[in-house]
Parts: structure tokens; C-alpha cells; sequence
């Protein structure tokens, strides 16, 4: 239950923070994907069902305000969330390399894809153009947000789990 | 805990069929018919809207901040700089008189004298965009509660920015022109020949936009020449400035030109926006 409300929340306001500050953080009009971080995390930290579920209702966020076609970014992040939970057995929280290479995979993949299905099919063939200025780039500034969000969250786990491990001694 | 990990793998397959067929029948029912656009519309209006103003005014707030120490430190340097700009705008506003002159003239003769001063407008903040780096649109503060009404023009100073493609009760959707799927028709001020002005991502980051099919057949458009929307556009107000002809270049089949228009806007710093709440006059088919 803790965890649902949690991820409500994280969803919501990853959400809000990529249409509203990624604005001014972006460079020469790339921004980072925030929504991706945040459905690789939910996949891999928390299994698959949690992947799907988080992805999911973050696209369908995104579908909502972008306007499009209800159901297309839902189904592609939901993928993405679902994919990053078979890695949740090789998952260790002080691992950084292993999600990194997760976030920036995901982000890779749903770029391309992204780009096969809305530009490729309209007509737009210049695939070393969008790969160099804008797919490369967003998932090198992704990652490098991967870095720093994670180096926070690891100082909070450990916070957190100091006291966990405080409490659970007091019931055992 | 091996028991555990095959019951997860199974639900979770279950579910991810389940909503996959939940997208597909999202996307298709999205496709055929337009049931979703109200509902989704009112929900996004009470969910996020009111969470986005408010971090997009801290974000304004936080950048006008930086903005300002960093002026404090270039101050001084600016002061002087801009006591040159002075006198170089003396000059510029004795030609800019000049050009009024030209251009009241100009506007006389293409009977534009209908200026964007006679439309009725609405300011509305920028509060929000398009989550992505593919498409380029974004959320303003005003909806159907004050007026605003899907194609209604949207600009911001002299210039055109985009489109409404969206509306909710208290916020809406614009579709800037430098968007990969919008198509403006518009006209060269000097020589009234039409040309359509196209959005292109592959130009955005330069900031500039892809125009064709200019028919020119006297060799007069020349680089520099305002472009501004046609009359004969089905959505866009005649005579909004879109932008000016910075390239150009003949086609391979001899007839047309194409080129990079620079937008009379800036879109990567744009806070405020006018919306126009006049509606091009559409013709009902059915008389």
C-alpha cells in the first residue's frame, strides 16, 4: 500500500517535472528523459509488475498532454517497465553501472522506436541526423541525470535502512 | 522464494496482456472517433494542470533568480555596452522611421491594413511542454473559461507561434510552427507570391523553418523578405508575421524555391503568449 501511494506519487511528479523543468534544463533543445528513469527504475528495483503498472500510467500521462493517440506512448513505456524487470535478480543497489546501462538502454530503444514509428513513417529518411542531434544526446544527458539522481538515492537508502534495520532488531 | 518468483512472472505476463489489448483498443478507439478528447481533456484540466502552474512559476521564479546574479557580475559591462547600443539605435530608429513609412505603404497596397491591433487577444502563460525532444508543443494557462476555442492563432510579440490544437477548461494545447507536422501557408510580403511554410525538427535546432513551393517567377523574393500567413489558409489569420527568408534556392524542377525561414519568434525563451480570439472565417459547406 506504501509502495502504491509512492509510486503514484513519483509518477505524478516525475511527470510534472519533465513538462516543466526539463524546459529550462534542456540543451540546444534536448531535454532528458525523466519518465524513462523513472519506469526503468520501478522495472528493475521492483519487479515486473511494477515495471508495467509504472509504465503504463506514465504513458498514459504522457499520451494525455501530448495529444496523440491514446494508448501509444502507454504501451511503449509499459514495454520498457516490463523489460527492465527480468534484470530486478541482477540488481544491487550500489550497482550504478548496471543502471545506468539499463536507463540508458531503455532510452535508447524507446527513442528509436519512438522514431521508426512518428518519423520514419512520415517520410522522414535522415535517421544519422536524428540519432546524432537528438537520440544520442538525450540519452547521454538521461544517463548523466541517472547519475545524479541515483547517487542521491543511494544516501537516502542508506539512511533509510540504518533505521529499518534499527526497527526490525526491536521486533525480532 | 523460487516458488514466490514463478507466480510473479505469471501475473505479470497476464497483466501485460491485459494492457497491451487495453493500448491497442485505446489507440484504435482514439483513431475512429474522438470519444476520449472531452473526458481526457477535463481530467488532465483537475489532475496536473494545477501542479504544473505552480512549478512552472517556481522554475520561472528560480531562472529569473540565476538571471539576475549573473547580471549583477555583467552589469557594469553591460551598462557601457548598452550606452553604445544607444547610439546605435538613434541611428537604427532614424531607418526604422524610414521603414514605417515604407511599410504603411506596403500595407496600403496589400490591403493588410486589418492589423493584428484590430483582433480581439488574450495573454496566457507558457506553463508547460510537450514532455519529449520530438515534437514541439506547449500548455498554456487558459481554456475554454476564457474563450479559447480549438485553431484559434497563437503569437507572442509580432509573431506567429503557433496553433491551438487542444483545449481544456482551464488550460490548452499550441502547436508551435516549428512543430514536425505543421503546415502554414503563407505569402512574401513584398511580392504577395505564396509559398508554404513547413515545420521541420531537423531545422529546429538551428531555429529556423523549411519553406516550399514559393512560385516565383519574376526572380524578385529575395533573402531578408518578410513572410507572413495567406490569405487563402484555411486556419491562420491573414497577414500574422511568421518570419524572414534567410535562404532560398531553386528547386530541381525549375518552378519553385525553397529555403529556411527564421521565425519572427524566439520559441526556447517564451513565457507570455497572446491567443487570438477571433477564428479565421471558415465557409460552411453545407450552404
Amino acid at each position: 500500500m506504501k509502495n502504491k501511494i509512492l509510486a503514484i506519487f513519483v509518477v505524478i511528479f516525475s511527470f510534472i517535472l519533465q513538462s516543466t523543468v526539463c524546459r529550462y534544463i534542456a540543451f540546444g533543445n534536448v531535454g532528458p528523459n525523466l519518465l524513462i528513469i523513472t519506469t526503468a527504475t520501478f522495472g528493475f528495483m521492483m519487479g515486473q509488475k511494477a515495471g508495467i503498472t509504472v509504465g503504463f500510467f506514465t504513458g498514459l500521462l504522457v499520451d494525455i498532454f501530448s495529444g496523440g493517440i491514446l494508448g501509444f506512448h502507454a504501451l511503449l513505456y509499459m514495454y520498457i517497465g516490463y523489460f527492465n524487470g527480468f534484470f530486478k535478480r541482477l540488481f544491487f543497489k550500489d550497482d550504478l553501472m548496471l543502471q545506468i546501462l539499463l536507463v540508458g538502454c531503455s532510452d535508447f530503444v524507446y527513442s528509436i522506436t519512438y522514431y521508426l514509428l512518428m518519423f520514419l513513417l512520415r517520410g522522414r529518411f535522415h535517421i544519422g541526423y536524428y540519432l546524432m542531434n537528438i537520440i544520442i544526446p538525450e540519452v547521454v544527458y538521461t544517463i548523466l541525470l541517472t547519475i545524479i539522481l541515483f547517487s542521491v538515492m543511494t544516501l537516502f537508502n542508506r539512511l533509510a535502512e540504518k533505521r529499518r534495520s534499527r526497527s526490525s532488531e526491536e521486533i525480532v | 522464494m523460487k516458488r514466490k518468483r514463478t507466480k510473479f512472472t505469471l501475473q505479470s505476463k497476464y497483466l501485460l496482456l491485459i494492457l497491451t489489448g487495453l493500448c491497442i483498443v485505446l489507440m484504435a478507439v482514439t483513431f475512429t472517433t474522438d470519444l476520449f478528447t472531452g473526458m481526457v481533456a477535463r481530467i488532465s484540466g483537475y489532475v496536473t494542470i494545477p501542479f504544473q502552474t505552480g512549478i512552472s512559476e517556481i522554475g520561472g521564479y528560480l531562472s529569473d533568480r540565476s538571471k539576475d546574479l549573473a547580471q549583477i557580475r555583467d552589469l557594469q559591462k553591460q551598462n557601457q555596452e548598452l550606452q553604445e547600443r544607444i547610439d546605435q539605435l538613434t541611428i537604427e530608429n532614424n531607418t526604422l522611421t524610414q521603414e514605417k513609412y515604407e511599410l504603411n505603404n506596403l500595407r496600403s497596397l496589400y490591403q493588410l491594413d486589418q492589423e493584428y491591433s484590430e483582433y480581439e487577444k488574450i495573454g496566457a502563460r507558457v506553463i508547460g511542454m510537450d514532455g519529449g525532444n520530438w515534437f514541439n508543443t506547449f500548455i498554456i494557462d487558459k481554456g475554454t473559461d476564457d474563450g479559447i476555442a480549438i485553431d484559434m492563432n497563437v503569437m507572442s510579440g509580432s509573431g506567429l507561434v503557433g496553433i491551438v490544437t487542444e483545449v481544456g477548461v482551464n488550460w490548452a494545447r499550441v502547436t508551435a510552427i516549428i512543430d514536425d507536422t505543421i503546415n502554414v501557408p503563407g505569402m512574401v510580403l513584398a511580392t504577395g507570391d505564396r509559398l508554404m511554410v513547413s515545420g521541420d525538427l531537423e531545422l529546429m535546432s538551428e531555429n529556423t523553418i523549411r519553406f516550399s513551393k514559393l512560385i516565383d517567377s519574376e526572380g524578385k523574393v529575395k533573402e531578408g523578405d518578410k513572410v507572413v500567413t495567406s490569405n487563402i489558409s484555411t486556419k491562420y489569420l491573414p497577414g500574422l508575421l511568421i518570419g524572414y527568408i534567410t535562404s532560398m534556392e531553386a528547386d530541381a524542377n525549375n518552378l519553385t524555391h525553397s529555403g529556411s525561414i527564421t521565425p519572427a519568434v524566439d520559441f526556447e525563451h517564451m513565457d507570455q503568449v497572446l491567443v487570438i480570439l477571433d477564428l479565421k472565417q471558415q465557409i460552411d459547406e453545407n450552404e
